[in-house]
């Protein structure tokens, strides 16, 4: 790891001055991604802004129809949680098989939203709830913020402070674990929200999180299995690397929706 | 540089550090702390795990400047020095469940942290399941698995583990 100089913020504003000021500067949260960058020399940041001392960043709150859960709470707090177990189970579920208990210890919702990893979970649940992002300056939709691999909307100087989660109907996802890594070879998310219906997909796409259109018409029309079968996306656009084929990760994307749908409205495949 | 002050196994420790210093680093280089171990270095093998405010962390991947203000504790905290070993320690000893023992002090730490978590009542599939950050090389885990087993329960009564495999 190359050297850097540490900064400890007390706040938000104070973080996006250092930030707007070295262009250079990453934002530390869990450090589970970032410190791993560092260490393989990937990622070199002059300036370190550690965000544990920000108060208001972590928390889930309740509201009316979302859910919304602030940008420094932990992978274990919202697996955990009872409120994010009643109102979104399968966000709960998700956040339990991000890496292991350890990095779930550490890892944030913010952190993971913000680097926008194209095998991470959380930009899956993000864009399939049609989550929005908060940030100090303004709320992103889900469908503006993710924009290509390692790519988001966040422009200099402006921090994540939390995500609203709108409270679906039905809702689950289904991932395909890169068995050494623990990362979504393939994860497939789907959510019905009154007539809005989403399937989002993370590991698959060489530009990160997207969704398809073409598995959401059809849903639209019956919200079963049954309305995706014979359905495929195409290998154009797919990653593939040692770990598995643009195909393959194609097929996968088919099989892993319909099972969701099938969790989703509690018929889960044998 | 960074002055960092954490409590270590229940001492004061305070030091002024290079800030890219890694906890693990610190640990082992500064306090001489050599039981937690460094096997991957890469975040996915847990022998580095420690608990940071009671929690498994993977000491690895976290900076001794996140530390600042906090507690760590680390194999060599679990028991103390020539008393008996805790409950865990002990059904590791018991059940053989190690060989070479370089993934031992993680693996105990990690099992510490499930019987905070999920109870004194493991099975086996639990107990596997929350595994899946420690890898060990040698043993194919089975007495691993049969040790973390014992050592929850014997951490309930603070019966020894030995007395629990009976």
């Amino acid at each position: 790891m190359y050297a850097f100089t540490f900064h400890r913020p007390q706040t938000v504003r104070q973080a996006a001055g250092l930030l707007t000021k070295n262009a250079d500067a990453k934002l530390l949260a869990g450090g589970q991604s970032l410190l791993p960058t560092m260490k393989l020399r990937l990622a070199s940041p002059p300036q370190i802004l550690d965000m544990t001392l920000v108060e208001g960043l972590s928390g889930i709150e309740l509201s009316g129809r979302a859910l919304t859960i602030g940008a420094m709470t932990r992978h274990y707090e919202v697996n955990a949680s009872p409120v994010v177990q009643q109102a979104i189970p399968v966000l709960a579920k998700l956040a339990g098989l991000i890496g292991d208990p350890a990095v779930r210890h550490r890892g944030t919702l913010g952190g993971s939203v913000a680097n926008n990893d194209p095998n991470a979970d959380y930009p899956a649940a993000c864009l399939g709830l049609g989550a929005t992002i908060i940030t100090n300056k303004r709320r992103i939709k889900a469908d503006d913020y993710f924009t290509g691999m390692f790519s988001t909307a966040l422009e200099p100087g402006e921090i994540i402070t939390k995500i609203s989660f709108p409270i679906p109907k039905k809702a689950a996802y289904q991932k395909f674990r890169n068995q050494a890594s623990r990362f979504a070879l393939v994860g497939v998310f789907v959510a019905k929200r009154g007539s809005d219906i989403r399937v989002a997909v993370t590991g698959a796409g060489s530009n990160g999180v997207f969704r398809v259109t073409s598995f959401e018409e059809a849903l639209k029309k019956r919200f079963s299995p049954k309305s995706l079968e014979g359905l495929t996306i195409p290998a154009d656009g797919m990653n593939s690397d040692i770990h598995g084929s643009a195909e393959y990760r194609a097929h996968l994307v088919g099989v892993l929706a319909r099972r969701a749908v099938a969790e989703a409205i509690g018929k889960p495949a044998a | 540089m960074a002055k960092i002050s954490l409590i270590v196994n229940g001492n004061p420790v305070n030091a002024n550090i290079d800030p890219r210093t890694l906890l693990v680093q610190f640990l082992r280089e500064n306090l001489r702390l050599t039981g937690t171990h460094v096997g991957c270095d890469t975040s996915q093998c847990g022998a580095c795990v420690v608990h940071l405010d009671g929690k498994a962390v993977k000491s690895c991947t976290t900076l001794a400047v996140m530390a600042d203000g906090h507690e760590v504790k680390t194999i060599e905290g679990l028991a103390a020095d020539g008393g008996p070993l805790h409950p865990m320690q002990e059904a590791f000893r018991e059940h053989h469940g190690l060989q070479c023992g370089f993934c031992t002090p993680g693996m105990i730490m990690t099992a510490v942290d499930i019987v905070r978590r999920k109870g004194n009542e493991l099975d086996d599939h639990t107990i596997r399941e929350e595994l899946e950050g420690n890898i060990c090389r040698c043993t194919g885990y089975h007495n691993i698995v049969k040790a973390i087993a014992a050592g929850a329960r014997a951490m309930r009564g603070g019966a020894s583990a030995s007395q629990a495999a009976e």
